[in-house]
Formats: C-alpha cells, structure tokens, sequence
C-alpha cells in the first residue's frame, strides 16, 4: 500500500512545518492526559500505597477489585461520565460536558485504577524489606506511607508513564464527554478516528506517527529527569 | 528533589492550562449544535461557521454524532440547537415539546455505491428499491450503518420497500458496522460491498478504493436536513437567544446562499430549500 510511504511523508511535513492546528492539537492532547495522570497520581498513588502496606479485612477483594477496574473499556467511563455531567445528570448544573475539563476528568477515572494496582504492587514488595524496622520502631502509618512512597518514587514513575500511555492512547472516553469539537476538544486520538472516517487513511496513520513521537518525548523527558535526579543524589 | 518538584511543575501547569481552556469556553458567546456526520465530515460546517461567527461573533461548536444518538444528546440538554435529517424523529422531538419549531433547511441525496465489478447488475440504473432487490438476490456483501443514524433510517425504509428482511441475513451478506458514515465506507471499500451513501460523504471520502456511485437519481433517494432550536421551556439551560440567531441566519437569504456556495471539486453537495422567511 502508498499510504504508508505517503503517511510518513505527511507526518514530517506536518511536524517540520510546525502545522498550527496539529501544534494546538498536540497541546490539548499533553494537558488533558498530564493533568489526568497528575489527578490519578494524587489519588491512586496513596491509595495504592496504603492498600500495599496495611493489613485490614477484606484487603484481597479490594485488590481483584483494583486489578479488575484496570481493564475497564474507556468508552464504558466515557458513557458513565457522560451520565454524570451531562445536563439530564445529576453534576449537569456544573455545565462540564464537552469541555477539556470533562475529558481530564474521565481520563483520570480511567487512569486511576491502574495506578493504584501498579502502586500496590511496588510498595508491597518495598514494605515487606521494611517491616521490622517500622515495627521495631514504632512508626506511626502517615510517616510509612511517605517514606515507602518517596522509596519506591523510582518504580513508582513508571507508574505514572504506565498511566499516561494509558491515557494518551484512549480514544473511547474522549469522544463521548468531548464531543471531538474542532479548537475545542479535538486532541489526537479523536481527530485520528476523525480522518479515518473521512477515508484519508495517510493522514490519520500521520497523525498516528505523530502521537507516537510525543509520547517518546514525554517518557525521553522522564528519563532524562531521573537521570539527572540519580546524579545529584549520588553527588 | 529535582524530579518531584520538575514533576510537579509540568503536571500543575497541564492541570492549569487544561482547566483555563475549559473556562475560555464560558466567558465566550459560543452555542453547541448537535449534528451529523454527514454535515461534519464533508467540510460544510468549516464553510459555513466562519461566515456566520464573523458576522455575529457567536462560535459554533458541533458535536457530530448519528442522527439518532443526536437527538438523544439534545433531549438531555447537551446542546442549543439540532441540525439532521430525519423528519419524521425530528417531528416527534417538537411533539414531544423538545424544540420549538422545526424548519426545513437543505437537502440532497443518498447514493448507492458499490464495487465496479457490480456482482448484483445494478450499475447505471435508478430504481433505488429495485437495486436493493437485486443486491439481495445475489447474495452480494452490502455495509449498512447499523446506527439508527438518519442515512440507516433511509435505507432501512427501501429495503421494506423493496420487500427484503434484511433483519434475517444479517450476519450473511447484509452487514451491520453500526458506526459512522465514513467508517462504513471504509469497511465497504475493505470487503467490496454495496452500500447507501449521503453524496455529501462520498464526495469528500478518500479512501474509495474499488468503488463507485452505481444508483441515484430517484425520488425516494431524497435527504432532507432540518434545523430545530431546542425548547428552553424545557431544557433552561439552552442558549435561546444564541441558538436563534444561528437558526435564523441558516434560514435567512444569506446562510442559504452559502449552503449552495459550498463546492467540492465545482460539485455542489446541498441545496438550500427553506421557506421563505416570515413563515
């Protein structure tokens, strides 16, 4: 097939010529799915955590229950946030629904899950290494939480890019509660599905290149941060 | 510290940016129209929309989905104002005390397309219901829609026209994709089947491969758009005052005359026929 010659020919040209629209389509992508992981961060991360080291009744159901809820299809949240806040919806007052806002938000319910799962599974090897030192010392569980956390920060990064891969790539959430609305709410994944459904294939496997090369540079970044933050330490 | 702090930083400033573009929205006067993919996807809204925000200031933004899902989007109060092209479920919307008041807008036509090889013979000929019979008779692969979009709706009333229980061969010849217009011709284009088209859709599309228009030109082809402002009686949150202007200006001698000037490759792909105002 030409396409894919023609894709790749498309894809450098859009980016080298800095394309105005793809440029604010690649920033819509970058904030939605950062400021989704950075919201699951803040809440899987500690919850992960404090399902990894405490000990409590039920501990192994909420753990199917976390490993299950990371399978769950994005257009199944999509449609549960469209519910939520669109305007028949109980949060519909809140005005959200086809707004980038709505879109973080069932990124970061996406998101989520995986998270915590990932999270749970790094501290509870970390905590077990731990144990005795916590418990010969007393340590009150605020102070546990922080140090297995700040610990495992290395994994626990990896964790986080686990979920933006997750969120970057979803296209099933987005276009529900976003709507795919041109300046408004397209981000790649949607306007991917739309050239597709125009038939311009080459364009669509462009923009699929396209995403692949940011999300290289969001991980290269990552990399790069660690890197330099393993050298100081060691300094 | 440094990777928690850049960390931080980076995942703040996409928080903050994400939720500034989504307060944007609201201080700019701006309405959401529910429509189809037909109109979307074939480049009259990017035609359309500039001429109307430059002379209002008002921007449109379009949620494009199957009529159906539309509809169902608009009685949930997600959106201003409905533009799509299934009268008789637009009729029950105003009926149902949903929209204010229906008014013609545009029209054009479906199209049947299908592989040149043309297993069925229905190539050249203009009996739409007739072609249908035939494709059916020859056991031929055809790709519906299977949406409840306005275009499934159409077909769906010439194969009981052409007296065909398409319900029964499903899975066989006749297959259900139940996506979008563009999607269908893709999966149409992938195992050469026949298929019903808006011309608008198949004017635009790119990827044709071994298919051609094979049918059109008869009477029950007619597609019909209609614009409704939805009922803020019934939905408080709509932008009335907005949405009216946009309907009004869609209707009015100027939005009528660039519905006709939207050309693609010279070819004119929907014709303005509504009523002259002060009905």
């Amino acid at each position: 097939m030409q396409d894919f010659g023609a894709a790749f020919g498309l894809a450098a040209s859009l980016l080298f010529n800095g394309d105005p629209v793809l440029m604010e389509i690649i920033g819509r992508s970058l904030a939605v799915s950062l400021g989704a992981v950075a919201c699951a961060c803040l809440i899987g991360l500690p919850l992960g955590a404090l399902v990894g080291f405490s000990r409590f009744p039920g501990r192994r159901a909420v753990i199917v229950a976390l490993n299950s809820l990371m399978g769950l299809p994005p257009v199944v949240i999509g449609l549960l946030v469209y519910m939520l806040l669109s305007r028949a919806g109980p949060l519909g007052f809140l005005g959200l629904l086809y707004t980038p806002t709505a879109m973080v938000i069932a990124q970061a319910v996406l998101v989520t899950p995986l998270v915590a799962a990932l999270a749970r599974q790094t501290v509870e090897s970390l905590a077990r290494d731990y144990d005795e030192t916590f418990r010969s010392l007393v340590v009150p569980w605020r102070t546990r939480l922080a140090t297995l956390l700040w610990d495992g920060r290395s994994a626990l990064v990896t964790v986080g890019l686990a979920g933006f891969g997750r969120a970057i790539a979803e296209v099933g959430a987005v276009i529900v509660v976003g709507g795919n609305i041109d300046h408004v709410t397209r981000v790649m994944t949607t306007a991917i599905a739309l050239e597709t459904s125009k038939g311009d294939l080459a364009l669509a496997l462009a923009l699929g290149f396209v995403l692949m090369l940011v999300a290289l540079g969001v991980n290269g970044a990552v990399m790069a941060l660690r890197l330099r933050a393993e050298e100081a330490g060691h300094g | 510290m440094i990777t928690r702090r850049h960390l931080f930083g980076l995942t703040a400033a996409a928080l903050l940016s994400a939720m500034g573009a989504g307060a944007g929205i609201a201080e700019e006067k701006s309405i959401l129209v529910q429509s189809t993919t037909s109109t979307a996807n074939s480049g009259l809204f990017d035609h359309l929309l500039p001429k109307f925000t430059e002379k209002t200031g008002i921007r449109v933004d379009v949620v494009a989905v199957g009529t159906g899902q539309a509809i169902k989007n608009a009685q949930n109060g997600d959106g201003d104002v409905l533009l799509v092209h299934a009268k008789a479920d637009e009729e029950a919307f105003v009926a149902a005390g949903y929209g204010v008041k229906r008014f013609d807008v545009m029209y054009n036509d479906f199209v049947i397309v299908g592989p040149k090889a043309d297993p069925a013979k229905v190539a050249g000929g203009n009996d739409a219901a007739g072609a249908l019979k035939a494709i059916a008779e020859a056991g031929a692969p055809f790709a519906s829609r299977g949406d409840d979009s306005g275009t499934h709706k159409a077909e769906l009333k010439l194969w009981k026209a052409a007296g065909v229980d398409v319900k029964a061969a499903s899975g066989t010849w006749y297959r259900e994709t139940g996506s979008g217009m563009g999607q269908t011709l893709n999966v149409a284009t992938g195992m050469d089947a026949y298929a019903l088209t808006d011309r608008a859709t198949w004017a635009s599309f790119k990827n044709r491969g071994d298919l051609a228009i094979l049918v059109e030109g008869d009477a029950s082809l007619f597609n019909q758009y209609g614009v409704i402002l939805v009922n803020p009686e019934k939905i408080p949150t709509v932008k009335a005052d907005l949405g009216q202007v946009f309907v009004d200006w869609l209707i009015s001698k100027e939005g009528q005359a660039a519905i006709a000037g939207f050309r693609i490759d010279g070819e004119q792909l929907f014709y303005p026929n509504a009523a002259p105002s002060g009905t």
